[in-house]
């Protein structure tokens, strides 16, 4: 017997026994990314065709690009891409920024209590995201807020709900839910920095702000770079905080956000635009993610 | 962002533990009390922040019918109607509300046990097992991890509809058992603490694979937990896909039901009920960070380190 048959016949056995453990999840992996995935590319080739008056009944045709066409014509979802983009260009650096001081100062040999901190500021996680949207759908109410009611009180009065207002209360949202989580991703980080690093930092003069800046955040790099892109994803993937506030704000537009407007096409039962516009946006994340990842191992190496 | 921006961090085990607490003060630094006080201040601002949204609900869920918008918002009303407020809570819309928690909790439950189940058996076999494309299944299993849920909630939906199982407990119960996250974290964590020559031992006694398995699993316990905990929040907080695939309000989980009646502008079911209602949703999903915090903060930390 050859080797290569030997080795042919052991690789053939691996697959025998792996095969048990791995086709129960691959099954329906294909099931549920897979086959969706590819019958969204599909149809987002077809369009339905009314005959006549639309007495006739309708048929499936092949539409080639023409849905695609549609939607880089289709102002509301520009608009809804842009409007995202200008959420996540505000909001990604701000809770990014917030979340690596705040680590840093419970990282820091400064701070007391960082136990309680740690607790207070991840404790918003614990509340899932249609519920902290609720709770601050209440906080933001033109009437009922009590927010509001404070700032009338003294004279000053303030809406979160106008249109100029919404980005940014909505902004404030995720702020506030996905702070705490990043806090705490980063600091698991800055807590794998081994001691001696930083006595050696400080022996060479280097210590406080310094020594945090120049070493601990490069060190944290790849941990800064993970959140970085679950930010953009999870901003770009925007639904259910506006779809809580039009509650509060019916002046919000049912196709806010990306995936608003293709459930409004959904809902219209304009099946096959709706998953062009799916196709558009995940490709649009993809690309997002690769671009960060190249860019930041580019700066790596450089 | 949706809780499913939660697609948690990839991560790398800690396989050498080298990682150390620094002490509070280091003998290298002193610090001056002006700085100390400053940080200490900043901190606590943002403490603040993070927790008076928490308050406020907690604060509102004692209050009265009727006393939520009145007087001091952050403090409590004139009488504590806590006990008031869950029975009528329960007790609304033919006790619609507990239905809702009992569907939230098959589906997070539910779905966190079998996948976790299916996760750790396929990231083990892509450990411990070189079949030929294995790395095939593992590179396209990690790049559904980059695909946000939501984008395929309508793909999802779409062929759902084809085969006719929207609106049944199938629909949000399968897309929930399928974790590309804990097939990744499973199988790095296989690689590190599962001990080739403890297949193999099992293997000279005559053990079948799957009792093997069952040994090996034990090593993988944390890395288990952590897939479980990721999964159930996931679930429990989704309300995309439920959403979209459950017309049948017997069949929607907790986050469906609160913003449907929350849409109802207070009436008949008032803002008290709505936010009391909020507040019991979340109980469960606190209740599991508490009960599996050791476990889960190990699991979290190997998730940033690299």
């Amino acid at each position: 017997m050859s080797h290569v048959t030997i080795r042919r016949r052991g690789r053939a056995r691996e697959l025998r026994r792996a095969a048990p453990f791995v086709l129960p999840f691959l099954v329906l992996f294909v099931v549920v990314y897979l086959i969706p995935a590819g019958y969204s590319v599909v149809q987002s080739f077809f369009a339905v065709k009314r005959s006549g008056l639309g007495l006739g009944g309708a048929e499936t045709v092949f539409a080639g690009l023409d849905n695609y066409t549609r939607v880089f014509h289709d102002g509301e979802f520009l608009g809804s891409l842009g409007r995202v983009a200008f959420i996540g260009l505000i909001q990604v650096p701000v809770m990014l920024g917030i979340a690596l001081i705040l680590a840093l100062l419970i990282d820091s040999s400064v701070s007391a209590g960082r136990k309680f901190f740690r607790v207070a500021y991840f404790l918003p996680y614990g509340l899932p995201g249609v519920i902290a949207a609720l709770v601050w759908s209440f906080l933001y109410a033109p009437t009922l807020s009590p927010v509001t009611r404070l700032f009338a009180s003294m004279g000053i009065h303030v809406s979160f709900v106008t249109d100029g207002a919404l980005p940014f209360s909505i902004a404030n949202i995720l702020t506030w839910a996905w702070t705490g989580y990043n806090t705490i991703l980063i600091y698991s980080a800055l807590q794998a920095i081994p001691e001696e690093t930083m006595e050696a930092a400080a022996l060479d003069g280097c210590s406080g702000w310094k020594a945090a800046l120049l070493i601990k955040v490069p060190l944290i790099r790849p941990a800064l770079l993970l959140t970085l892109v679950f930010s953009i994803i999870g901003t770009a993937q925007l639904y259910n905080e506006p779809v809580t506030m039009k509650a509060v704000a019916p002046n919000l537009p049912s196709t806010y956000t990306p995936i608003m407007a293709a459930l409004r096409s959904l809902s219209s039962n304009d099946f096959n635009y709706a998953a062009a516009q799916s196709v558009v946006l995940g490709a649009v994340i993809c690309v997002l993610s690769v671009l960060v990842f190249r860019a930041s191992a580019r700066s790596v190496e450089s | 962002m949706t809780t499913t921006l939660q697609t948690p961090a990839p991560t790398e085990p800690v396989v050498t533990a080298t990682r150390r607490r620094r002490p509070r003060t280091s003998p290298l630094t002193t610090v001056n009390p002006a700085t100390r006080l400053l940080v200490l201040l900043v901190m606590s601002l943002f403490a603040v922040y993070f927790l008076v949204p928490v308050w406020w609900l907690v604060v509102s869920a004692t209050k009265g019918q009727g006393e939520l918008f009145s007087g001091n918002g952050f403090w409590f009303g004139g009488h504590f109607a806590l006990v008031d407020n869950v029975q009528t809570l329960f007790r609304a819309q033919g006790g619609i509300y507990s239905r809702w928690l009992l569907n939230s909790l098959m589906y997070a439950v539910g779905g966190g046990i079998v996948s976790t189940l299916l996760a750790s058996m396929c990231g083990y076999a892509l450990a411990k097992f070189s079949f030929p494309g294995r790395e095939a299944v593992f590179g396209t299993v990690l790049a559904a991890v980059l695909l946000p849920a939501p984008v395929l909630a309508i793909p999802l939906y779409l062929v759902f509809s084809y085969t006719g199982t929207v609106n049944t407990f199938w629909a949000v119960f399968i897309p929930s058992i399928v974790s590309p996250f804990g097939v990744y974290l499973s199988r790095i964590y296989a690689a590190s603490s599962v001990p080739d020559q403890l297949i193999e031992a099992g293997r000279l006694d005559g053990a079948g694979e799957f009792r093997i398995f069952t040994i090996g699993v034990r090593l993988m316990a944390p890395a288990m937990v952590t897939i479980f905990l990721f999964q159930f929040v996931a679930i429990w907080t989704n309300f995309l896909l439920p959403s979209l695939m459950l017309a049948d309000t017997s069949l929607q989980p907790v986050t469906v039901g609160l913003v449907s009646w929350r849409e109802l502008q207070g009436y008949p079911i008032s803002y008290t009920t709505v936010v009391t209602g909020a507040l019991v949703s979340v109980i469960p999903v606190v209740a599991m960070f508490l009960s599996l915090q050791s476990f889960w903060s190990k699991g979290l930390a190997t998730g940033a380190v690299k």
